[in-house]
């Protein structure tokens, strides 16, 4: 039953086809991955020619209008401004391939040893927000299509409504207002981690930044989970099975539920997508030290290496979440694999 | 897909619920039953009542925006209704003065970002071919950066002025309203009406014209509609952390960072312009929701298909 053994004729019929599932899935990740590089070599020449387009000179940018002519000159060095585009791009890509993507011109450290603390501390505030929304969202959203119109179906529904809508900055000082300042005063307003310690070690500081990313991204995956599995109730297979008289919770997760499965992925994988941006504002918010709030330092003092090493980052994120996302799906939904 | 949110399936917003055509009778139609739910009424409300207040707020200020008139971060009192900012200017005139800026910048940002995004999508999906395949894979390009860390590495490189707001932010929809778009036009171009006036020998360019734009109105107004609602959260969000529009002019997303370091002491700093952003983005959406589910006939609203996911249109390359 492996790739190999079966015949390898291209238009086999639909079964045969099913059962080379895995000599499918290979040639198709192996695809993805090529695309997901030539997306990112061409996010690298944006990110990069984007610090070109600067009015004037880098340097000068960096600097200020009344910085001293050595002082530019010395930058100038420093960034390899004095060389024609191209060599620049190639030491920069080059130097992020062996894994040294330049000297921050701020803290005049490696960008790499100010970026990885901070990988560490978003990623513990992407996760824990990951999957406490995921599963209240997946839960909520099964209910509510499994009662259509019922108490959760209605709360839930006109609730994800009126939260999607907002802002994160907005849900993020609603939760400082209510936990930490006016009314109950319970939680930091914001983080207070002296560096070179993990925000695991104060866990009260996690909590309203990943409350707010909770709260944001809950509805979205609501809907969506409610949309798949009203999609699945309604359709031939279930109904037959409720005729054969099958229990309700039956139906439900043994018949619904699995067809409803590439949507839970696909949801995961737009939550993760979602939260890369979500950071940024969450993070400014919290003053909490990862990802989004090493960015915004970077724009605000203009760090054009820490910028640049921080952008292709969150788009490497983006597209290995895309590819895992579609590679899972198909992997568990064989009809998919083959458009009509 | 960087923002939350969803559109309905293009496939849903394209298949003609009305016998024929489209077309403006058809747009104002389904605009008019939109507004007869409650979801589409209550959100006209909520939209119109914050652009009243952005529009006429700066003429009715009771203080200049800008001028010094009470105690720094002092509670509501006669003279200044919703207390002083941390400057000790007026919460109640920066208010009124601080909303039509970030109206006017989201609605600039709404339009390019859709006109362009339109362009390339009906472009890919009515030439199809090499042109189709070269447009996606730059579109791809685009989804692959979340929307506001691109909005930031524009404005880090030339610093934050208002126009260069407007074309980060409308930069940033074009990929996905392309997205959209060219999946509603591969739609449109399969309809019968279609091959019909294929078949008569109506030219191309006619066919666009007449044929498929107008029945991709419905498509292009909810996608104004969702764009709007995120372009209001992204320069709100921009500008308060700092990189949309500066100090010392009144704006909202200013107010709300600026006079965090006094929310004890007076909280209407922040809470009066947070609850017109959150309600003119709920009004935004609610409105939104009730045109999409009027354009399909069906009141479905709250379902999601997968249709609306970025992956599904591509689920085999």
């Amino acid at each position: 039953m492996t790739a190999a053994a079966a015949p390898a004729t291209p238009d086999g019929d639909a079964p045969a086809r099913a059962r080379r599932a895995g000599g499918t899935i290979l040639p198709l990740l192996a695809r993805r991955l090529v695309a997901g590089v030539f997306t990112l070599f061409a996010v690298s020449i944006i990110v990069f020619a984007a610090t070109q387009v600067l009015p004037g000179n880098a340097a000068t940018a960096v600097l200020g209008q009344s910085a001293t002519p050595l002082r530019v000159a010395q930058l100038e060095a420093q960034m390899h401004l004095n060389r024609p585009a191209v060599a620049q791009y190639a030491s920069w890509i080059g130097g992020i391939l062996h894994g040294n993507p330049g000297t921050s011109l701020v803290a005049n450290q490696p960008v790499a040893s100010i970026v990885l603390p901070r990988v560490l501390a978003s990623a513990a505030l992407v996760i824990l927000a990951a999957v406490i929304g995921v599963t209240i969202g997946v839960v909520g959203g099964v209910l509510a299509a499994s009662r259509r119109s019922g108490l959760i179906d209605q709360s839930m529904s006109l609730g994800s409504l009126i939260i999607t809508a907002m802002p994160e900055f907005v849900v993020a000082l609603l939760l400082v207002v209510l936990f930490s300042t006016t009314v109950f005063r319970v939680l930091p307003a914001v983080s207070i981690i002296s560096p070179g310690h993990s925000v695991l070690g104060s866990p009260s500081q996690l909590v309203l930044p990943v409350a707010t990313l909770v709260i944001v991204i809950v509805p979205y995956i609501f809907r969506m989970m409610r949309g798949a599995m009203l999609e699945a109730l309604e359709s031939d297979y279930v109904e037959m099975a409720q005729l054969r008289g099958q229990s309700v919770r039956r139906v439900l997760f043994v018949h619904a539920l699995p067809n409803a499965l590439a949507p839970v992925i696909q949801v995961i994988g737009l939550t993760l997508l979602y939260l890369a941006g979500g950071i940024v504002v969450v993070e400014f918010v919290f003053n909490y030290r990862g990802l989004g709030q090493g960015l915004v330092n970077a724009v605000t003092t203009r760090d054009i290496p820490t910028i640049q090493f921080l952008v292709l980052l969150l788009a490497a994120f983006y597209v290995f979440v895309n590819i895992v996302t579609d590679v899972l799906v198909l992997l568990v939904s064989p009809r998919r694999r083959y458009p009509r | 897909m960087t923002e939350r949110g969803w559109t309905l399936g293009p496939k849903a917003l394209t298949a003609p619920v009305r016998p024929r055509g489209g077309g403006r009778g058809g747009i104002a139609a389904i605009g008019r039953q939109a507004l007869r739910t409650r979801r589409g009424a209550i959100g006209l409300t909520l939209v119109a009542i914050v652009v009243l207040f952005a529009v006429v707020g700066p003429f009715v200020a009771p203080h200049p925006p800008t001028a010094l008139t009470t105690i720094p971060l002092s509670g509501p009192s006669g003279h200044a209704w919703l207390g002083g900012d941390f400057l000790g200017r007026d919460v109640w005139s920066r208010l009124l003065a601080g909303g039509w800026a970030l109206l006017l910048l989201a609605v600039l940002a709404t339009v390019l970002g859709v006109a362009a995004g339109t362009a390339i999508g009906v472009t890919a999906g009515l030439l199809q071919g090499k042109v189709d395949s070269i447009l996606m894979r730059c579109v791809d390009v685009g989804l692959a950066f979340p929307q506001i860390v691109f909005a930031l590495l524009l404005v880090s490189v030339a610093g934050a002025r208002p126009w260069l707001v407007v074309v980060a932010v409308g930069i940033s929809h074009t990929p996905q309203v392309a997205r959209v778009v060219r999946a509603a036009t591969l739609d449109v171009s399969e309809q019968d009406y279609v091959k019909v006036a294929e078949s008569n020998g109506v030219s191309r360019w006619r066919i666009m014209m007449f044929e498929i734009v107008p029945n991709l109105v419905s498509v292009l107004m909810v996608e104004l509609g969702l764009r709007l609602t995120f372009s209001i959260t992204l320069i709100a969000g921009l500008t308060f952390i700092g990189f949309g529009l500066r100090p010392p002019a009144p704006n909202w997303g200013v107010m709300i960072n600026e006079n965090r370091i006094g929310l004890t002491l007076n909280p209407w700093g922040v809470l009066a312009p947070i609850a017109l952003i959150a309600i003119l983005t709920i009004g935004m959406n609610l409105l939104t929701d009730a045109f999409a589910s009027a354009a399909i006939g069906v009141d479905r609203a709250g379902d999601l298909t997968l249709e609306s996911s970025p992956f599904a249109a591509e689920a085999v390359p």
